[in-house]
Order: C-alpha cells, then structure tokens, then sequence
C-alpha cells in the first residue's frame, strides 16, 4: 500500500539559469539584443520606442500613433498592409503602455525577408491618412461607451487619476479628446518619436547571423535620426488616502481597488516587498484569496500586485465583489493589511511562498520569449542580470522579522488610495 | 510536430507521455471526459461546480493547493460544454508531488459540505461578474437556447439561472464524482523534463490502485435540423445596438468543420478580412464585427457578432452582413485569399508549439478524439480544403432557416 497521506519528498528550486541577451550594434546605432533558443524556425521582433514630450493639450498623440501605424502610409493602404502580413501567416501587433510604444512581429524565419519591408515602411512611412482616423476616433469612441458601464473599468480611471493626478498614468481617454485630436498632432509625434535614436530592438526565437544582418539591413541604414527629444518624466506628489465612491444604479456587483505609491524594481527593497506581496495577495493561495474568497466566498478573484515602471512603482488590490457583501469585502482587507503590519509570518507559510516564488520564477522561463521578456525588464530599467541573482538570493533568505519592518513602512491601510464602484 | 509515448494502465487510464528537456518544467494534465452537455437538465451549470470542488480536498489530502504551491506549483482548471481540464505546472523534479494530488483526487473527493457552500457562492460571484454585471455579459444565456432546442448545448456552462446553483447539494456532488470522475474517464498527459520510464513508474504507483469505474455512457439527444430561421429581440441597458448571428455547423469530426474553421477567419481574421474591411472600413455599419466557430464535440455554432455604429438602423446592418454570405455563396474564394488564411493556420501551429502547457492539452484532446498523433496532422486537413469545399460548405451552413438572429438593442 503506498502511504497518500503523506506528502512525498520534494526540493526547492535550485538551478534557475538565464540565457542571456547578446547585444549588437545596427550601422545607424541602434541597439539589437538576441536571445537565441528554441528548435522552431520562428523569431519575435519587437520594436521598442520610448514614450516622448508628453503633452497634457494632446494626452492621446503617443497611443493613437502607435495604434495607427498599421492604418497607411505612402505606398499601401490599410488592407494591404494587412495582406502582405498575413499572406505570410506572419503577426503584426502594435502595444502601448504608460512607458512605451512597441512594434512587433511574429514570423516564420523563412518570411523574414517578405514582411520585414512592410515593417520598415510602416515605421518611416506611415501617413495616418485623415478617413482612417475620423473611423478610428468612432470606432474607440464606441468602445469607451461600452467600457464606461464597467465597474472594473471605471474603477481602474479613478484609481489612476487619484493616484497619479495629471501625468500620464493618470490619464484616461475621454470621447472629447477623441473629438480633439487631428492629423497634425499624429504626423508630429510620428516624426518626433519613431526615429533610430529612440528605438531598440529585441529579438528572439531561433536567431541566427542572417537574420540580424537581415534587420540590419532593413533597420540599420535608410532612417532618418530626426531631431531631439525628451524623455518623459514625472514626480509624482504622494497623496494620503481619499476615498472615492462612485455609485451605479442595481449594480450586483462592486468593484474594489485600493493601494498607494511605491517603489520600483530600481528599488533595493523591490524584491524583498515582492515577496510580501505574495503573502498577501499574489497566488492562488495568497491571504486575500484564502480569506475573503475560500472562506467567505464574497468574490470569484481577489488579487494585489506591485507594477514597476519608469518613474516609479505602484501597489494595488483589486476585487469585483458581492454589492451585498461590500463593506465586509473592504473591512477584511483593512485587517489583513493590519495582520502583516503586526504579526510575524510563520516560518511555514513563508517557506512555502519562497519556494512558490522560485517555481513560479522558473516556470516564467519557458522559451526564447520569456526570456526576452525578462531581459526587457532588467534593460528598461538600466539594470544587469545581477538583478536577478540578487532577487533569488532575496527570495531564499528574506526573514519574518524583514517583511514584518517591511509590511509597517510601505503598508498603511489608511493612508492608501481607495476606489469603490457599484454600491456598498 | 509533437512526439508523445502512450500506454494505457490496467483500469483504463490513458497515459501519454510527451518528452521535452528544453525546459525545466513539468506538465500534467488530467482531462475529464465530462462537461456541461452531460448536466441534468434541472441542475446546469454542475460540472463546473464540480470542477470548484475539486480543489475543495481529497479524501487523504485536505489541501490541494496548498503542498502543490510548496514545491513551487501551479495550477488551473477549466470547463466547457464538453470536457473538464485540469492541469499542473511545476519544477520538474518535484513531479511526483502532481501524481499524489491528481490520483488522490480521482480516488476520491474528501466532500466537505463547507467546501460546497463556499464554492457556491464563488461560483455565483463569478456568475455576476461575468454574465449579468456586465454590458452584453448574458448574450449567450439567450443565444444558446435559441439556437437549441433539444441538445443541451442549450444551456451555458455557468448555468442557466443562478438558482441552479444555490441549489446543488453534497448528494449531487458525491453522484456526479462517482459517475464521471474515475480513470477509465480520464486522460492523462505528462510533458517537460520527464522520461517515460519515469512517468510509467510514477503512473503505476499513484493511478494504478484506483478503481476503473465504469466509463458513463453518453446518449444525448440529438438537435433537429431547424426548420425556420428564428429571431429574438432584447432591450438592455447597453450603449450600442448590437448583433449575433448563430448558424448550425458541423461538430469538431464531422465533415464541414475544417470548412467552417477557414470561413470564419477569411471573414474576420486581421484587417484584410471581409467583414472588417466591407462592414467597418468601408461602409462603417459596424465599429467592430467577428465571425467564430465553437468548435464543439457535437454540431456547434458559426456566430458572426457586430456592435452597430451609431445611428445604423439595425436591418440595413444584418441586410449588408446577409450580402457577404450571399457573395461567400455565390462566388468562389479567390486562391491567393485561400492560401492567406491557410498559412496562417500553419503558423499558429507552429507558434503554439512554443508553449509545453498547450501541447499538453493538444494531445489530452486529440487523444480524446480518437487518436493524440492526428494533432501532427491537423494543419494537413486544413491545407487540403478546396475553394470549391468552402463554397459548398458555405451553401449549406449560411440559409435563413438554420440561422439564429438575436438583435441586442439599447434602451
């Protein structure tokens, strides 16, 4: 008979190896990082571009050119753009977020020379002809009207706004800037933003010498470097705890969202708060999720996070919960904020949270793209890959007695931002 | 292409094995013959409290999540209308911890009546969040029953009512666990840094003691062909006007599918799709419009959903998507628009193989269909449609009288 109750033995994660980026230097200076893994013939190429003179008169400027680029430009319309790609089975995405603007493609490596050229052109070509955008100013507008009666969304504005004021982060869309937004504005943040100086390449799958040359080629040279620009950047004056309700009509539901200002992974304490982050809310069986949804049953997902980006971090608990059970929801919160800032983790649940972490972080490294990935975030943060080494290090060693000092300097309950959206 | 080995243990469990060292993880993957169209009809949306349940503690294990998390593991679950999937990953050298869990599981559920009323109410939050607190959130709780009237794809996998929910009880649970959950019901799939050898020793230990159960016999009723193209119109507190569109198509095996498949993406797949470019590019009847299959076991849907632009009147929009199904219809696909979509439905198989967990659950389902090596010949039967084939399968899926219409108008 073999013995199911007891557990059978296991090792916490010991070898967690990195491939490492290798750095080349296209013929206009650009900056190239490869990983190169994996057995497909395919390859990631992301076109990374920094987010530039932000302007409060034109908030929507860096996002609508990224999300346009695809829209036209001298010599192909929207739709051929779209053809010449998927011809290939090639995939064109554009991302942007508070800190940058990216370009990506997805292709078989044996396409690379079919779709290239039309990422090129996009990048130094585009021309947002004006019919295409009065279609995308109703289309996003349509879009905002239905993301408006979200609870989760609206919860998500109101949060950024108290948190962040009149930055970037803390800006949202409304339909009036749509209606404000013209061509001009489009054409000078194209000719300011997406230029060699401003961009950095990442690429990643199967990546050989053909291939580099192959961006070189397209990317390298026959790009005009365009004048200078300024990075964005922010200080942000940190508020003390508003609450913010906003109540709609026979919601079933609330959403819940709550947290403050914090640090980055620039940091030296970013891991090490990572790490109580966890305890508290950042896996299956994280205290939020054990209390307030395994035990009580007021929600379906409770969860909290810690975001870093260029100017700084943030901390963040977010829930939809019962409408009825709402205040409850909120008040359990509280004390499990106040239990971290007060008791000691015990050794059992700290070893397991550890060696979640370690798996997790494990598990994050499952091809060429992850790996980019976690390249990316060392890179845009001016780190190394020491980064990592002490973030291990952190996880491994950290004390009860650490997260306890940890958890009463960067955890207030009353001092945090908190937004509800439904009814309470 | 995706190598597995597969053996089969005494009471029934299916086993496959697919061996991948270029990363240190592990998968399993243990998939339940079992979904949504097996519910009583007076008690829907069972099998996914059912799937809640299952992380509630097994008979020799109080805690599932918890030792799993101890070892740096992770782990999920889903229900459809057709099967039940669970699935676990974690560092590779801690594999044995995943076979204690998942075997103690399916030798049996600890039943905690706390469990169960806990569960509950998740289950009913989740109800809230994700079909009546949300704008459009019940398209498919009305959509479903339209488009069936016999087959019990009629209701959701939630459920059909929240009531359904609230009412289940620890009996429904230990008949449901004693009917569908048990080996000769299951699939297992282990992938990652493993060996065969290594996966059969470790199956034999921790599955083989289980006993095989019988495997439940599946008699559903059949849907009858539809007769008359039905329609039904809400009013809902909703910003735009909106459109759905549900047509009968073939089941996952059944001649048509592959068909349907490439008609909904040379339809809606990128901005060089059809329906985008005619119906939200040019005459801007529609901010955004898709064409999707379900891609069921049985004979499932062919949807095509749009949100009006505003002001449209909503017969000329469902007039002008009628007029692409008639060209669909009535005039071959071009070659070059063919081979567009065909490679790429190539390269999505290829990019997925860059995810263990997804080859893991490709070889649970293909092995459910039958057979886990035709997923290496999947993209094939894709590439072997002719434009002649789609116009057929147009011809026969796109008529009036198999179509469902739900228009979703604002108040």
């Amino acid at each position: 008979m073999i013995e199911r109750t007891q557990a059978p033995a296991f090792r916490q994660v010991e070898n967690i190896e990195l491939i490492k980026a290798e750095s080349y230097s296209l013929d206009n200076g650009i900056n190239l990082f490869s990983i190169n893994a994996g057995s497909q013939d395919l390859v990631r190429i992301e076109l990374i571009f920094n987010n530039v003179n932000w302007n409060p008169e034109k908030p929507l400027q860096a996002y609508v050119v990224n999300s346009m680029l695809v829209e036209g430009t001298r010599t192909l319309r929207s739709h051929e753009i779209a053809e010449e790609i998927d011809y290939y089975g090639a995939f064109l995405q554009t991302d942007y977020n508070y800190d940058q603007s990216i370009v990506t493609l997805y292709t078989l490596t044996k396409h690379l020379n079919s779709t290239l050229p039309v990422v090129k052109q996009i990048l130094t070509d585009s021309v947002f002809p004006e019919e295409e955008l009065a279609t995308f100013k109703r289309n996003q507008k349509q879009k905002l009207s239905i993301n408006l009666e979200k609870n989760d969304f609206l919860s998500r504005r109101i949060f950024n706004k108290a948190l962040f004021g009149n930055t970037i982060y803390g800006f949202s869309s409304t339909s009036e800037d749509y209606d404000k937004l013209d061509r001009d504005q489009l054409v000078e943040y194209f000719n300011l933003a997406y230029r060699p100086g401003n961009c950095t390449i990442v690429v990643s799958g199967k990546v050989d010498e053909a291939t580099i040359s192959s961006i070189n080629d397209h990317f390298g040279r026959d790009w005009d470097k365009g004048v200078s620009l300024h990075q964005n950047t922010f200080t942000i004056p940190v508020r003390s705890g508003s609450e913010n309700y906003f109540e709609r009509e026979g919601a079933l539901q609330s959403a819940i969202r709550i947290g403050n200002l914090s640090i980055n992974r620039n940091h030296p304490d970013f891991a090490a708060l990572q790490v109580l982050n966890t305890v508290l809310g950042g896996y299956f069986g994280s205290r939020l999720m054990a209390n307030i949804r395994e035990d009580k049953g007021y929600t379906y997902g409770i969860g909290s996070a810690l975001v870093s980006f260029k100017n700084m971090g943030y901390f963040f608990i977010a829930s939809e919960v019962g409408a009825d059970v709402c205040t409850s929801a909120v008040e359990e919160i509280k004390k499990e904020i106040d239990l971290l800032r007060t008791e000691r983790i015990s050794e059992g649940e700290l070893s397991l949270v550890k060696n979640y972490m370690l798996g997790s972080f494990l598990g994050g490294l499952e091809n060429a793209f992850s790996h980019a990935d976690k390249f990316k975030n060392i890179y845009f943060s001016g780190l190394d890959y020491s980064y990592y080494s002490n973030y291990i290090e952190t996880v491994k060693s950290i004390t009860s007695d650490k997260l306890l000092e940890l958890a009463q300097f960067y955890f207030n309950f009353d001092s945090f931002e908190k937004v509800i959206v439904g009814k309470k | 292409m995706v190598d597995f080995n597969r053996f089969v243990l005494s009471n029934g469990l299916k086993v496959l094995v697919h061996e991948d060292f270029t990363n240190p993880m592990a998968v399993v993957n243990v998939l339940y013959d079992v979904g949504a169209r097996d519910e009583d009809p007076e008690k829907t949306g069972f099998a996914h409290l059912f799937e809640h349940l299952m992380f509630g503690g097994s008979i020799n294990v109080p805690s599932y999540d918890e030792p799993l998390q101890r070892v740096g593991g992770e782990n999920n679950a889903f229900t459809s209308n057709d099967i039940t999937n669970y699935y676990i990953t974690l560092p590779a050298a801690n594999l044995e911890t995943a076979f204690w869990l998942e075997s103690d599981r399916m030798l049996s559920l600890a039943f905690s009546q706390k469990s169960l009323e806990v569960q509950k109410n998740v289950v009913s939050e989740e109800f809230k969040q994700r079909y009546l607190n949300q704008p459009y959130g019940d398209v498919w709780l009305k959509l479903r029953p339209l488009a069936y009237k016999e087959h019990p794809y009629r209701w959701a996998t939630i459920g059909k009512e929240l009531s359904h929910i609230e009412e289940a009880t620890i009996g429904d649970v230990k008949g449901f666990f004693a009917k569908h959950y048990n080996p000769s019901n299951a699939i297992l799939v282990v992938g990652g840094s493993v060996y065969t050898s290594q996966v059969k020793e470790l199956a034999e230990k921790w599955f083989g003691s289980i006993p095989r159960g019988e495997k439940p016999i599946r008699n559903l009723p059949k849907e009858p062909v539809q007769l008359e193209a039905r329609r039904e119109v809400v009013t809902a507190d909703v910003p735009l006007n909106a459109i759905y569109m549900a047509f009968h198509m073939p089941g996952r095996q059944d001649n048509g599918y592959y068909e349907c498949d490439l008609i909904s993406d040379i339809l809606s797949r990128g901005n060089a799709s059809r329906l985008y470019m005619s119906l939200v590019k040019e005459q801007k009847l529609f901010s955004e419009i898709s064409a999707y299959i379900t891609s069921s076991s049985d004979p499932g849907l062919f949807v095509i959903e749009g949100k009006l632009t505003e002001g449209i009147d909503p017969q000329l929009a469902e007039a002008a998507i009628w007029n692409e199904i008639d060209i669909l219809k009535n005039e071959l696909i071009p070659e070059r628009e063919l081979t567009k979509v065909k490679n790429k439905v190539e390269s999505t198989m290829v990019f997925a193989e860059m995810s263990l967990l997804d080859k893991a659950m490709n070889l649970a389902f293909f092995e459910l269909m039958g057979n886990a090596a035709e997923l290496n010949n999947e993209t094939q039967k894709y590439l072997l449609v002719t434009q002649q084939d789609l116009q057929n399968v147009a011809n026969k899926v796109f008529t009036k009288q198999n179509s469902s219409t739900l228009l979703y108008l604002a108040n």
